[in-house]
């Protein structure tokens, strides 16, 4: 069971949230001049990683907004936390 | 390989059973192999031993990380069944099932595999339109599916609570009779006995830590017992099959998301089908020891860790109390996690990649089990022929670029 930071609300309990998956996807500027091969890659390719991992989370049973995480997926440490529009903070290695 | 038959076993049963021979060999690794199959669960042994057998390709080598069948192979619910919704997945599994079959004669080695039914249950109208709808599809495909009413249901399962004032009512069932249970562990077994007998090097501890190429084509495998060169690199590692693709520098659609079960403390017989209920969500059989072998959903986010939130547990028993008031007071006894690998249409990747030589086989999610032989048997012929057979051919990676997805997750019962 995590215990997860809201940049709004504060540590809570992992089930108040949901995990949106891999963030910093933008979507195409100009989605109209996409090829077959960029949309695959925009819509289902992913990174999954074995380590850091910068992904979304929702605090769906709490103010609802989204916001991102840097967790480690061997360990489910917690890095990071950070609101959205915000860059990915450069976290010293190691990860562990 | 020395065979398992009556004789063989009573001759043993005089001497204690203490003067087996060792089912499989534990050789060095050569320097060179046509094939090197990477990940030593079910399907990579399976597809071994389809190599050899179906193909004669025998200078083939499985590395396992750690030890044959002690990721996903041991840690899945044991589920067969076939009753998938679309003609592409339906072929996949029926063939499968069909190798299910005849499996425990073909490698001369108990499976255990029970053809005791499988039910899946509808709670909501919604639930039964679909369920209704992929049943007379299968039977289309020439996959057996009842639909059962709730009476029917109460004759097969009657512990089963089916009355009208649960908040989510048992509306009716799919059942497909030909569907079942097997032993995992002894699948692994059986497939690495019957393939190291066809001269098949099975290399336990033995991690790829990089896929070597040369010119755009594969050449072998760097691992943590040195470099092997191969012909043809087949990567079937399950929760690990992103990471294996990073290494030849391909990016998947595949998520690795932890998936939990249980098992209870034995008790004598009660249940002698497999129910599952993707709504309320849990699905159990009871094992030849008496356990209780519960299923529960996948966790949100991505994991390596084999292991998951204790809220997804939480949420599986309150939907087994429900459905069985009496099992309300069973303790549980252990509990444990999978890393599986989720596709965006919860159907598999089985085929060539970009990188001439290599061959993944993956994504299988949270339902690849059932498809152990099948997935073994075209895995096989693709690397053996270089070209897909037609059972596999639609499952591709290139299908997320077409747009001719196999979208199953109505089918694949787990939520995730």
């Amino acid at each position: 069971m995590l215990l997860i930071n809201c940049p709004w609300c504060g540590a809570r309990d992992e089930i108040e949230f949901h995990c949106g998956g891999e963030a910093h996807i933008v979507r195409p500027e100009q989605p109209d001049q996409l090829d077959d091969a960029a949309w695959a890659d925009y819509l289902f390719m992913r990174g999954n990683p074995k380590g850091r991992y910068a992904e979304r989370w929702v605090h769906s049973a709490g103010c609802r907004r989204w916001f991102n995480v840097i967790r480690d997926t061997t360990s489910h440490r917690i890095l990071a936390v950070y609101k959205p529009g915000e860059p990915p903070p450069d976290l010293a290695e190691p990860s562990s | 390989m020395k065979r398992f038959s009556f004789w063989s076993v009573a001759r043993n049963a005089l001497s204690s059973h203490a003067h087996w021979p060792r089912q499989w060999r534990s050789p060095e690794p050569k320097p060179a192999y046509d094939v090197i199959i990477v990940g030593g669960g079910g399907h990579g042994l399976a597809t071994a031993y389809y190599l050899a057998k179906e193909h004669g390709i025998t200078n083939v080598a499985v590395l396992e990380k750690g030890w044959l069948g002690g990721g996903n192979t041991a840690r899945n619910t044991t589920i067969v069944r076939s009753n998938y919704l679309w003609d592409e997945s339906a072929a996949l599994y029926e063939h499968s099932l069909k190798l299910w079959e005849g499996l425990s004669r073909d490698l001369n080695y108990n499976v255990m595999f029970s053809q005791r039914g499988v039910m899946n249950l509808c709670h909501t109208l919604g639930d039964v339109r679909a369920s209704r709808r992929r049943s007379e599809a299968n039977r289309l495909n020439g996959v057996d599916s009842e639909w059962l009413e709730p009476a029917d249901i109460k004759r097969i399962c009657p512990i089963l609570n089916l009355s009208p004032s649960l908040r989510y009512p048992v509306m009716g069932a799919t059942f497909q009779p030909r569907g079942g249970v097997a032993r995992h562990d002894a699948v692994a077994w059986g497939f690495a006995r019957a393939a190291d007998a066809c001269g098949v090097d099975i290399i336990q501890n033995c991690a790829v830590i990089g896929l070597r190429r040369e010119g755009g084509r594969i050449v072998g495998v760097d691992t943590t017992r040195g470099a092997i060169d191969a012909k043809k690199v087949g990567v079937v590692a399950a929760g690990h099959s992103s990471v294996l693709a990073e290494m030849a520098g391909i990016r998947l659609p595949i998520q690795s998301h932890p998936l939990q079960a249980l098992v209870s403390e034995p008790i004598k017989p009660v249940l002698h089908t497999v129910i599952m209920s993707s709504a309320i969500h849990v699905y159990l059989s009871q094992s030849d020891k008496g356990e209780l072998v519960i299923g529960a959903g996948a966790d949100g986010y991505n994991s390596y860790a084999q292991r998951g939130s204790f809220h997804v547990i939480e949420e599986q028993m309150a939907a087994l109390c429900e459905l069985f008031p009496t099992l309300g007071r069973l303790r549980m006894l252990r509990s444990w996690g999978g890393i599986v690998d989720i596709c965006p249409d919860a159907s598999p990747i089985i085929g060539k990649m970009p990188v001439d030589g290599l061959y993944l086989n993956g994504g299988w999610g949270t339902g690849g089990f059932k498809a152990t032989p099948g997935s073994g048997w075209v895995f096989a012929w693709t690397i053996a022929k270089d070209a897909p057979h037609p059972i596999n051919a639609p499952f591709t990676l290139d299908r997320f670029t077409t747009g001719a997805l196999i979208a199953e997750h109505g089918a694949a019962a787990v939520a995730h």
